[in-house]
C-alpha cells in the first residue's frame, strides 16, 4: 500500500513531469499512483514502469519522462531509452515576453481601413499593438478543409443507378417506377503543416504557429515544427484557448529559433509519420524560408518522398512575397522541383490566399 | 502473481517478454485497464495478445479495425434474413399479433455478436482490437464508451454486462495518432525492438530448426539494417521470415550470396535493398562469428 507520504511524492513527480512537457493531466496521475499501489513502490524499475505506462502517450513523450524520472528519482533510468535521449528545455512562451514588456499599453481601436493596411503588411514589421491585433484577425479566420472522395455511397437525386435501392422500391411496389440514384460522398482531406521556427523565421514562427492553431480548430491537420530536430505539435495545439495552445507548444519545442536542417527533420518526419499515412494523400503545407544548412541532396530526396505520398505539397516562404524575391535559397532550389506551389506567407492576406488554396487542393 | 511469473507463463508459450512488457501485462490484469501498445510494426504487439490469452488459457478474440468499420462490424447487428425468414414462417402459420410478431423478432437467438459483444459475453478473454489507428475517429468513441463501460446498451435488448472485464489490448501503428480521451483509459506502452540476445532467444525459440549460429547470424544482419535508416526498418517478424527462408533453403549459415538472394524477406522496398547492398552490410558475412 502506498501511504499518503508516498502518493504526494509520486504526485510531485507528475508536476515535475508536466513541467517537463509531458502532458499528463489528473486522470493519469490517479492511474499512476493505482499501478504503484500494484506493485513494489521500494522497486525503483517498478515505479519506472508504472509511470511510463500511466503517464506518457506517445513516444515523444518518452525521453522527457526519462529525463524528468532521472532527475526526481536520481540516478539513471533502470532501461536506457532506445534511441538518443533529448534535451529539454524549458523556454518561456513564444509570447510571454512581449506581452510583458507591453502588458501596460492601452489597447488600441483599429479602424476598418487600418485593418486592411494590416491584412497586407508583412508580419515581421508589426508593432506590437498590431500584432495583438493580428492575433484576433487570426482568431477569426474560417479555414473550410479540402475534401477528398469517400469510399461510402450516398442516395442522390442524379448520378448511378443504386441497385438495392430501385430494386426495394419495386419489391414494395411490383413494378418498376423511377430508378434510383446514388453517388460518393466526400470526407475531410487531412493537412499536414510543418512550420519553420529556425532563427531565420523568427518574426513568423509565432504567427504561422497561431495560424496553425486555428487551422488545428476546424479541420484534421498534424503540425510538425521544423528546426535542428522535428518536433510534432498537434497534442499542444489542441487546446481551444490560443494563449495556452502557444504555451504548450513552447514547452515542447526545444530548439526554436535555433538552426535548420530541413531536409533531416523532414526525413524523420517521413519516417516517423508521413509515410506510415500522415502524409499519405495528404495536403502538405511547408512553412520555411528555406535556408538549408544541412545537406541539400537529402532535402531533394526527402522533397521527392514527400511528393511522392502527399496529394499536393504547398511551400510557403515569408520571404517570397517580398519585391524582386527569387527562389535562389539552397532549400528551396532543392525542393522546388517536387513542390506543387510555392506562395508567399508573409501577411494576413497571404495567409488567406493559402487556406483557399489549401480548400481547393 | 507478480510480474515475473506472468513473464515466465509468457515465456512458456513462446513469448519472450522484457520487464517493460511482463509490467504493463501484469498492470492491465490488475487495474483492469485496456492495454494501449504502439511501436514499429513488427514488433510484437499483436502476438503479444495472442500470448497473453495461451498464457492466461483464455480465449482470444481479435477484433481487425479498418477504414469505415462501424458497430454493426465491431459490436452486434440484427440478422435480417433470418428474421424475415420467421416472419413468414410466421405469416404462413396463421393470422399473427403484430406486437407480439415484432417481439419475437428481437431476442437474442437474431443478435450476431460481432467481436466486442462476444468479447463482453464471454469474459474473461483476451480482447485484442488490432490496428485502431486505422479505424476512423467516430468509431474510438463508441470503444471508448464500451471499454470504459465493459457493457453495452441495446436499445430492443437491454444492457449486456460483462461479468468480469476483459483484458483488452489495443495496438496502433501510428498511422494516425488516436485521440487522447482513449489513450487516457489505458496503460500506454511502446515496443521496441527487443535487444541481440533476446532476439536470437526468439528465433530459436519460434523455429527450433535454427542452429544457434544462424540466429546469431540473422539477428545481427537485421540490427545492421536497422542501423541503416532504411524507409521500412525490418521488425521481429521480418527477422523470423528470414530465418524461416534460409531454413527452408537448407542453408545452416548465412553467407553474402545467400543473403542476397533472399533479401526479400526482409526488406520490401528497392530503395532499402539498394541502401544495403551497397552500404556493405550483407558482405563478408560468412567470416562473422558467433559473439562479434
Amino acid at each position: 500500500m502506498t501511504g499518503a507520504g508516498a502518493s504526494t511524492g509520486l504526485v510531485g513527480f507528475a508536476r515535475a513531469l508536466r513541467h517537463g512537457g509531458v502532458a499528463c493531466g489528473p486522470e493519469r496521475v490517479q492511474a499512476f499512483v493505482a499501478a504503484v499501489d500494484h506493485l513494489d513502490l521500494g522497486r525503483r524499475d517498478h515505479v519506472y514502469w508504472a509511470g511510463r505506462l500511466t503517464l506518457c502517450s506517445e513516444p515523444d513523450d518518452l525521453p522527457r519522462y526519462d529525463a524528468a524520472f532521472a532527475a526526481w528519482f536520481g540516478g539513471v533510468t533502470p532501461q536506457k531509452p532506445g534511441r538518443r535521449t533529448r534535451q529539454t528545455s524549458h523556454l518561456a512562451a513564444l509570447t510571454n515576453g512581449e506581452a510583458k514588456r507591453n502588458g501596460q499599453a492601452p489597447t488600441l481601436k483599429v479602424a476598418a481601413s487600418d485593418v486592411e493596411v494590416l491584412r497586407r503588411k508583412d508580419i515581421a514589421t508589426l508593432s506590437p499593438a498590431e500584432k495583438r491585433h493580428l492575433r484576433e484577425l487570426l482568431a477569426a479566420l474560417e479555414p473550410t478543409p479540402p475534401t477528398r472522395r469517400a469510399l461510402r455511397r450516398t442516395p442522390a437525386r442524379r448520378g448511378t443507378i443504386d441497385p438495392r435501392r430501385t430494386l426495394k422500391s419495386m419489391l414494395a411496389t411490383g413494378e418498376l417506377t423511377r430508378p434510383r440514384h446514388r453517388r460518393r460522398t466526400t470526407r475531410p482531406r487531412k493537412v499536414v503543416l510543418l512550420i519553420d521556427v529556425s532563427g531565420s523565421m523568427k518574426p513568423y514562427a509565432d504567427a504561422l504557429l497561431r495560424f496553425a492553431h486555428v487551422v488545428a480548430r476546424r479541420m484534421p491537420v498534424e503540425v510538425c515544427t521544423l528546426g535542428t530536430r522535428l518536433t510534432r505539435v498537434t497534442r499542444q495545439l489542441r487546446h481551444r484557448d490560443p494563449e495556452q495552445a502557444m504555451a504548450a507548444a513552447a514547452r515542447a519545442v526545444p530548439d526554436y529559433e535555433g538552426g535548420t536542417r530541413l531536409g533531416e527533420t523532414i526525413k524523420v518526419f517521413l519516417d516517423r509519420w508521413g509515410q506510415r499515412g500522415a502524409a499519405r494523400r495528404a495536403v502538405v503545407v511547408v512553412c520555411s524560408d528555406g535556408w538549408e544548412r544541412g545537406d541539400t541532396a537529402l532535402l531533394a530526396e526527402q522533397a521527392q518522398r514527400l511528393g511522392r505520398l502527399a496529394h499536393k505539397v504547398i511551400w510557403v516562404n515569408p520571404h517570397a512575397g517580398h519585391d524582386g524575391y527569387l527562389p535562389v535559397q539552397s532549400g528551396i532550389v532543392a525542393a522546388l522541383p517536387h513542390l506543387d506551389r510555392l506562395l508567399a506567407g508573409h501577411s494576413l492576406d497571404t495567409l488567406h490566399a493559402l487556406l483557399e488554396e489549401v480548400r481547393l487542393a | 502473481m507478480t510480474p515475473e511469473e506472468l513473464a515466465e507463463a509468457l515465456d512458456r508459450v513462446g513469448y519472450l517478454p522484457d520487464a517493460g512488457i511482463a509490467t504493463a501485462a501484469y498492470l492491465a490484469l490488475n487495474m483492469h485497464r485496456p492495454l494501449f501498445c504502439e511501436g514499429e510494426p513488427g514488433t510484437g504487439k499483436t502476438s503479444l495478445a495472442v500470448a497473453l490469452a495461451r498464457a492466461l488459457d483464455l480465449p482470444l478474440i481479435r477484433l481487425q479495425c479498418h477504414e469505415g468499420i462501424d458497430a454493426t462490424q465491431a459490436l452486434y447487428d440484427w440478422d435480417f434474413p433470418r428474421q424475415l425468414l420467421h416472419l413468414r414462417a410466421l405469416e404462413a402459420a396463421g393470422p399473427v399479433d403484430v406486437d407480439e410478431a415484432e417481439a419475437s423478432l428481437y431476442t437474442r437467438r437474431f443478435l450476431l455478436a460481432r467481436p466486442l459483444l462476444q468479447a463482453l459475453e464471454d469474459a474473461p478473454c483476451v480482447l485484442l482490437v488490432d490496428e485502431v489507428d486505422r479505424a476512423d475517429d467516430e468509431f474510438e468513441a463508441f470503444l471508448l464508451e464500451v471499454l470504459s463501460e465493459n457493457s453495452v446498451t441495446i436499445p430492443e435488448l437491454g444492457r449486456i454486462t460483462a461479468p468480469t472485464p476483459p483484458l483488452v489490448v489495443l495496438t496502433s501503428n501510428r498511422t494516425r495518432e488516436v485521440h487522447d480521451a482513449l489513450k487516457r483509459r489505458c496503460l500506454y506502452h511502446w515496443l521496441e525492438h527487443p535487444d541481440l540476445a533476446r532476439e536470437v532467444a526468439i528465433l530459436r525459440r519460434r523455429l527450433p530448426g535454427v542452429s544457434e549460429r544462424l540466429a546469431h547470424q540473422v539477428a545481427s544482419a537485421v540490427r545492421r539494417l536497422r542501423a541503416l535508416d532504411l524507409l521500412k526498418p525490418p521488425g521481429v517478424a521480418e527477422s523470423l521470415d528470414w530465418a524461416e527462408a534460409l531454413l527452408t533453403l537448407g542453408r545452416t549459415e548465412l553467407d553474402a550470396e545467400t543473403a542476397a538472394t533472399t533479401l526479400g524477406a526482409v526488406l520490401k522496398y528497392r530503395e532499402d535493398a539498394q541502401r544495403a547492398l551497397s552500404a556493405g552490410v550483407l558482405t563478408g558475412m560468412a567470416g562473422s562469428t558467433i559473439g562479434g
